[in-house]
């Protein structure tokens, strides 16, 4: 009897022996978490280190009034510095509302064109050349900004600089559309097709179809790809500081020029005295930036959030 | 018994040879970049029947649906030859195919509940026709609601998305969105896939009752389903018409082919 025991019930305890699969699992789970940590913990280090740089400043000479209130960034001022950063958050805002004025109609355009009517080889191209814009460095646009859009900007509308939020705004529309295209067809490529063959079956017509069934399914995507492009306007400099004209100034029209949060920070953080009040400024120009983007970020997930429960 | 059977089959056919042709199809074939899924197909459906279709996957049910509301359009490479009257018209000679897609509901394979409330899923064929005021939809909503079995179930919460109900109601508001146009004929793809057992003998009443006042073309592969409700059945094979008959005839064994006496009986397929 006892010989015959141990041939019938399997050896467990040779089963369950950890292989190299088992090690292989475990190494990896530790691996993404690692990833995944250190990903937290550089935004982190990143907001830290902007905050202890600006630090100093914000408790001391930081003047909550005259930051968001005063026109007047005179930092290098020698006897009475201000940092009145009004003009370059207007700056930074105009440009980027007209960017996503241009931007918005475009990409979306785009993004429906290529997901709803295009087949084949058109939309293939398309896609490809879509990809291929966005790729374009952001100092090529600033470029195409200062030598062809300011001498067409004085030409058509008889200004004297066309170095200002016209043509800052424009560039970095088209700078912007592309990838909100990208994402923005994405959102919609996402949208089943029993949706389309559904709502076409009852007899409506594909624009129709798209703009009773397709855009708000795509909804969540769309909001997503335009608070893409308005991060984007926020956080680009090169091309604005090349196209926006870089002068402080509250804008009355769009053909003034304008100075950008990034770009003031770009021109001076190389010439202030690193510890100087104005390099502290800096920085908290930095914080400021770093918060509106938190911000947008935040609203847009939110918005995608209470689209979802709703 | 089988007298009685024969009699009463015979009875079946000659109240439904009596009704007017609704689609008359000639010779119809239908490909795909090339590829024939439906081979010279004529059959003719009549006013107030349910037309059953049955056959394995690849046989060309559904290309035949889609060729009825001009699907066709809107698929890249499909190809669709012969002719396909409806009420006297053929389909293919409609200047506005939207106007003519509003007059034939369709209900597909998959239940799809419209990303948006139960409310707006039934009201928007509704809304597309340009009726607008609320006073005028809400008596729609419900009438189709109702004709489709889900009312009871939905009316307390017509504003809750209508993708988040159960599978088999969600199947039953495609059917009362169907409905909502006011179609005259109703087509349905296999409705009862991704339905429970329970659902789908609710939707067959249902069908039942909708008889009374327009057409249904029930494409199905289930034999039995065929059996239930249709009142003449077609049998469709590898993209070919094998026969049309009333259907009490065709379960009785009255058939003119063997491979449709082999599929009923459920000896393939």
């Amino acid at each position: 009897m006892s010989r015959v025991t141990p041939a019938s019930i399997p050896d467990t305890q040779v089963m369950d022996r950890r292989n190299l699969d088992w090690y292989v699992d475990k190494a990896v789970q530790v691996l993404v978490f690692v990833g995944g940590v250190s990903a937290i913990l550089f935004i982190i280090g990143i907001f830290v280190f902007i905050t202890k740089e600006g630090f100093g400043f914000l408790t001391t000479t930081f003047d909550a009034q005259e930051f968001f209130t005063s026109p007047r960034w005179r930092p290098t001022s020698e006897h009475n510095p201000t940092y009145g950063a009004l003009a370059l958050i207007v700056g930074t805002a105009s440009v980027t509302g007209l960017a996503m004025l241009v931007a918005v109609p475009f990409s979306l355009g785009a993004a429906i064109y290529i997901g709803e009517f295009a087949t084949g080889k058109t939309r293939e191209a398309l896609k490809v050349l879509v990809e291929l814009l966005a790729a374009i460095p952001s100092v090529v646009w600033g470029f195409i900004g200062l030598s062809m859009m300011n001498p067409l900007i004085i030409k058509l509308f008889n200004v004297p600089v066309g170095l200002n939020v016209l043509n800052a705004g424009v560039i970095l529309g088209l700078m912007a559309a592309p990838i909100m295209t990208t994402i923005a067809e994405d959102s919609l490529k996402a949208v089943p097709d029993g949706y389309r063959e559904a709502a076409e079956a009852l007899g409506a017509t594909r624009w129709q179809v798209i703009f009773k069934v397709v855009l708000p399914a795509a909804k969540n995507g769309l909001v997503a790809a335009v608070l893409l492009g308005v991060g984007r306007g926020f956080g680009e400099t090169m091309a604005v500081l090349m196209a926006s004209g870089h002068s402080i100034n509250l804008p009355t029209s769009i053909f003034d020029s304008v100075r950008a949060l990034t770009a003031t920070i770009a021109a001076e953080l190389g010439e202030t005295a690193v510890g100087s009040d104005h390099y502290r400024a800096l920085f908290t120009l930095g914080i400021f930036l770093f918060l509106i983007t938190f911000l947008i970020n935040l609203t847009a997930d939110l918005v995608v959030r209470g689209i979802r429960k709703k | 018994m089988v007298e009685a059977d024969r009699s009463s089959a015979a009875e079946t056919d000659e109240v439904v040879s009596t009704a007017p042709v609704k689609v008359d199809v000639r010779n119809l074939t239908i490909s795909y970049s090339g590829k024939t899924a439906l081979r010279d197909v004529t059959l003719d459906i009549r006013q107030n029947e349910i037309f059953g279709i049955i056959g394995p996957a690849n046989s060309g049910k559904t290309s035949f649906l889609r060729a009825l509301n001009r699907m066709d359009l809107f698929i890249p490479g499909m190809k669709v030859d012969g002719s396909i009257v409806l009420d006297g018209r053929e389909v293919r000679k409609w200047r506005n195919v939207y106007a003519l897609r509003r007059r034939i509901g369709v209900v597909f394979p998959l239940p799809v509940g419209l990303p948006m409330s139960v409310y707006d899923n039934v009201a928007l064929a509704p809304r597309l026709a340009g009726i607008k005021k609320r006073a005028r939809l809400d008596p729609i909503v419900e009438r189709c609601l109702q004709r489709a079995a889900l009312w009871d179930e939905v009316k307390d919460r017509l504003d809750s998305l209508g993708s988040l109900l159960s599978g088999g109601q969600q199947q039953r508001l495609t059917i009362a969105r169907a409905l909502s146009q006011e179609p005259d004929l109703l087509l349905l793809d296999e409705f009862s896939i991704a339905v429970d057992p329970v659902t789908t003998m609710r939707i067959e009443e249902v069908l039942k009752e909708l008889k009374q006042e327009l057409t249904i073309v029930l494409v199905t592969n289930l034999v039995q389903q065929a059996r239930r409700l249709a009142d003449r059945t077609a049998f469709f094979l590898t993209g070919e018409l094998v026969e049309v008959a009333a259907t009490s005839a065709l379960f009785s064994g009255e058939v003119n082919d063997e491979r449709t006496r082999a599929y009923v009986e459920g000896r393939f397929g």
